[in-house]
């Protein structure tokens, strides 16, 4: 594919990950996120989220399919980026409303100047959160995760890639697949047990990473087969 | 006393959910295969979704006893749109979706176990046995948020009273209707039939409503139609929903929610904002009511009911027996 045709391909790509954000904005301005706003935002935000670090870690699977497909990898850092931003926004939404902040009544009191009555919402709400980070185990790898992609992010420029040196920087960004699989157990770890929604995205991240030692013994069979087939980047 | 051969209700009429294509649909449906849309659709909040109607009938009732002030009603289309049922799936939007499948009538609730006048009674026999009351409850979620609700029921001791229950059965255990073929939803990782459990004097309690309606009307099967029980000073899930059996038992029985997770779900479940689950605070709630964004407010011990119920548990460590 062309770089002009990527570049087209890469507007769309942008424009769709960004659709689910903005619905959510949409929704929240009509007032139609349901019956509780807040476990709506909440599980919204985690599961795109989780959706993009999928769609970023099927990227390599796919283009070794066929050369056809190299192309791919030009959109990965982008999809990884809406998975950090869709991580970021699951975080703020357990930060400021989950945890049982009074938002509304923050804003209110911004707006009036009233900055001691901030100050108060936050005191009221800081020992929750400490609690949870020091007790809640599926809170603990959750924002593990979250900061392995805040990591990933801000090393994702090329700047930086040339700065650390190919090797390194490409070591540190394979943690993308211990976010992924965080994020998987942070899900099983927050649902009831009994409830198996987590299963399909566990699945799918399963026969993901499966992809991966698979092709190689393939490759490894071919070449012992004898097809002259030229092996492609050892990278992810 | 009761009449077994009073007439039946005809059948609940169920007007099936429109299912039409909404902008969102037409937007994934152009961009993704279908399959991948509706799945994706099942995770949107829900935006226009249409909501289902069922015929649900006005109650006979009269002002009942326990009444909350200065708390405000929670919207029916809320409190029946927002479910924890998991016979028919696992989100809360599932029972409002899937549970007119249900079969509410022919009902009868069976009387059994260690009782001196075991029976097993009509459901419209049982809903005309006392008067019906309206009490406007507290409902606190487990999952840590509530509703303010007004069933319709009468209390349970008077059916117990019935029964007459044997000095040794100290426990009543309430078993839920299943019926994989309505409930094609269920997981399976749940033992279904589901059931629950309250202590006698629990049970004896004048709080504990037999529950058949809600705002008025009969309960939308989502609710846990036709018949259920609502304990308000514990946890949701304490009340049984869709209740074909209360059996009269010696020792404590063993409940679906507490035999999957002994650490989160304890038989007692009493609200206590100072007893934690494993994995989130108990000490605050959201307040579903008809504010969009629901308020944050703190738990009360008991759920409020403290006055009524404190006493059921003198002298228990609260965070033993949670």
């Amino acid at each position: 594919m062309s770089t002009r045709a990527v570049r087209i391909v890469k507007v769309f790509v942008f424009l769709f990950c960004l659709a689910p954000a903005l619905l959510m904005l949409q929704q929240f301005r009509t007032g139609n996120l349901g019956t509780d706003p807040v476990a709506s935002l909440t599980h919204y935000t985690g599961n795109w989220a989780v959706w993009m670090l999928l769609t970023g870690l099927a990227i390599t699977p796919l283009r070794r399919l066929t050369p056809k497909l190299g192309w791919l990898v030009r959109l990965r850092r982008m999809i990884g980026l809406f998975a950090f931003f869709y991580a970021t926004l699951h975080l703020l939404t357990y930060v400021f409303l989950f945890s049982g902040f009074d938002l509304p009544g923050a804003i209110d009191s911004v707006r009036l100047g009233h900055w001691a009555e901030v100050r108060q919402k936050w005191l009221d709400v800081w020992p929750t959160l400490v609690d949870d980070v020091q007790k809640r185990r599926f809170i603990q790898v959750g924002l593990l995760a979250w900061t392995i992609l805040f990591a990933l992010a801000v090393t994702s420029s090329q700047w930086i890639m040339r700065k650390m040196g190919g090797r390194p920087w490409q070591t540190l960004h394979l943690l993308v697949y211990g976010a992924a699989a965080l994020a998987i157990v942070h899900y099983w770890w927050l649902v009831k047990k009994g409830n198996l929604e987590p299963l399909r995205d566990t699945v799918i991240l399963i026969v993901l990473l499966l992809a991966r030692p698979a092709w190689k013994l393939v490759q490894q069979w071919r070449g012992r087969s004898g097809s002259p087939r030229r092996v492609g980047s050892p990278a992810l | 006393m009761l009449n077994l051969n009073s007439p039946e209700f005809a059948s609940s009429e169920i007007t099936p959910k429109e299912k039409f294509l909404n902008r969102r649909n037409l937007i994934f449906g152009g961009l993704a295969a279908a399959g991948l849309a509706s799945e994706v659709r099942k995770r949107l909040p829900p935006i226009g979704m249409p909501t289902v109607a069922f015929a649900a009938s006005k109650l006979p009732t009269q002002p009942g006893s326990f009444s909350l002030s200065g708390e405000i009603v929670t919207p029916k289309q809320k409190a029946t749109t927002y479910n924890n049922f998991y016979e028919f799936g696992t989100d809360k939007r599932d029972p409002s979706e899937n549970a007119h499948t249900m079969h509410t009538r022919p009902w009868t609730v069976a009387l059994e176990g260690l009782c001196a006048n075991p029976k097993t009674v009509d459901l419209d026999t049982l809903m005309r046995y006392r008067p019906l009351e309206d009490r406007t409850y507290r409902f606190r979620c487990v999952e840590a948020w509530s509703m303010i609700v007004p069933w319709v029921g009468y209390p349970l001791a008077e059916l117990i009273k019935f029964a007459n229950p044997l000095p040794t059965a100290k426990f009543v255990e309430f078993i839920s209707f299943f019926n994989p073929g309505q409930m094609p939803e269920a997981p399976s990782s749940l033992g279904f039939p589901y059931r629950e459990g309250l202590r006698m004097d629990e049970a004896m309690n004048p709080l504990t409503l037999l529950t058949f309606g809600s705002y008025g009307e009969t309960l939308e099967n989502q609710q846990g139609a036709p018949v259920r029980v609502i304990v308000p000073w514990k946890y949701g899930f304490k009340s049984a929903k869709s209740i074909v059996k209360i059996r009269f038992v010696a020792k404590q029985p063993e409940t679906t929610w507490n035999d999957l997770g002994p650490g989160e779900y304890g038989f007692y479940s009493n609200v206590n904002p100072t007893h934690d689950h494993p994995r989130w605070s108990q000490a605050h709630e959201r307040r579903i009511d008809t504010a969009t964004f629901p308020h944050t407010v703190p738990t009360l011990p008991f759920n409020g009911y403290g006055n009524q119920v404190a006493s059921l548990y003198a002298g228990m460590d609260l965070n033993k027996f949670y």
